[in-house]
């Protein structure tokens, strides 16, 4: 699956966008941001306060339970600040 | 109608243009955002505009829809744009058009508190300090949430 990254959470992650392959048991949003925090120091900075943390999935905003696959685009970044 | 650009727009051209012809609109709202020079103490010397191409258009189009479900409109425009502004540069044009005027005022309220909570854009501050990135206001929240669920 796609992940991407924007705003600070690119910056601490220190990547925009990466392919990854997760383990099996690995089918909803929350359980992907548990995995993708151990993927380096970064990711885990990066993913430490889940509260701002909003995630979409195929370009729809998700929630925690969302169940994701390998053929989907997961984002991942702070609440917006637009307008 | 929504559209997202690096380039600048003329609102009077955009609100012209929208509601050329159709002569059931009598009132015309239309609303421009710029770049504030001050963040606080600091001076902002520029303001970069990150999205997420496609779910950006996305979640504008969805802001629209739900203008013009809940509010009599003839016509209605988000132009929102992305990329590194100076202060007093347009962000944002908001345009509704509707037969009276209480629709076009309400509903381009509306957009402007929507667009600001859920269209994925994500502002960064250059300041004499360095770059920052700009936090989500409780007050936008709040100012969305008025207008109830969705």
């Amino acid at each position: 699956m796609k992940v991407l990254y924007f705003s600070w959470l690119k910056t601490r992650a220190g990547i925009g966008e990466e392919t990854v392959t997760p383990p099996a048991g690995v089918a909803s949003v929350g359980a992907l941001l548990n995995w993708l925090a151990t993927r380096s120091p970064g990711h885990a900075a990066a993913l430490a306060n889940r509260s701002v943390v909003r995630v979409a999935v195929n370009q729809e905003y998700a929630t925690t339970n969302a169940p994701v696959g390998p053929n989907d685009e997961i984002a991942l970044f702070p609440p917006v600040t637009g307008g | 109608m929504i559209r997202v650009q690096r380039e600048d727009f003329d609102a009077a051209a955009e609100a012209k243009a929208l509601v050329a012809g159709n002569h059931r609109v009598g009132s015309v709202v239309t609303f421009v955002g710029l770049v504030r020079g001050a963040a606080g103490e600091a001076t902002i010397g520029a303001m970069t505009l990150e999205h997420y191409p496609g779910m950006t258009e996305r979640e504008l189009a969805k802001i629209d829809a739900e203008a013009r479900a809940r509010w009599p409109l003839e016509a209605s425009l988000i132009v929102h744009r992305y990329g590194r502004l100076k202060p007093g540069d347009q962000i944002v044009l908001v345009v509704t058009a509707s037969a009276h005027r209480q629709a076009a005022f309400a509903a381009n309220e509306f957009l402007v508190d929507w667009l600001k909570t859920k269209a994925p854009f994500w502002k960064l501050e250059s300041t004499a300090q360095g770059e920052q990135w700009v936090d989500a206001r409780a007050a936008d929240d709040y100012a969305a949430k008025r207008w109830g669920p969705k």
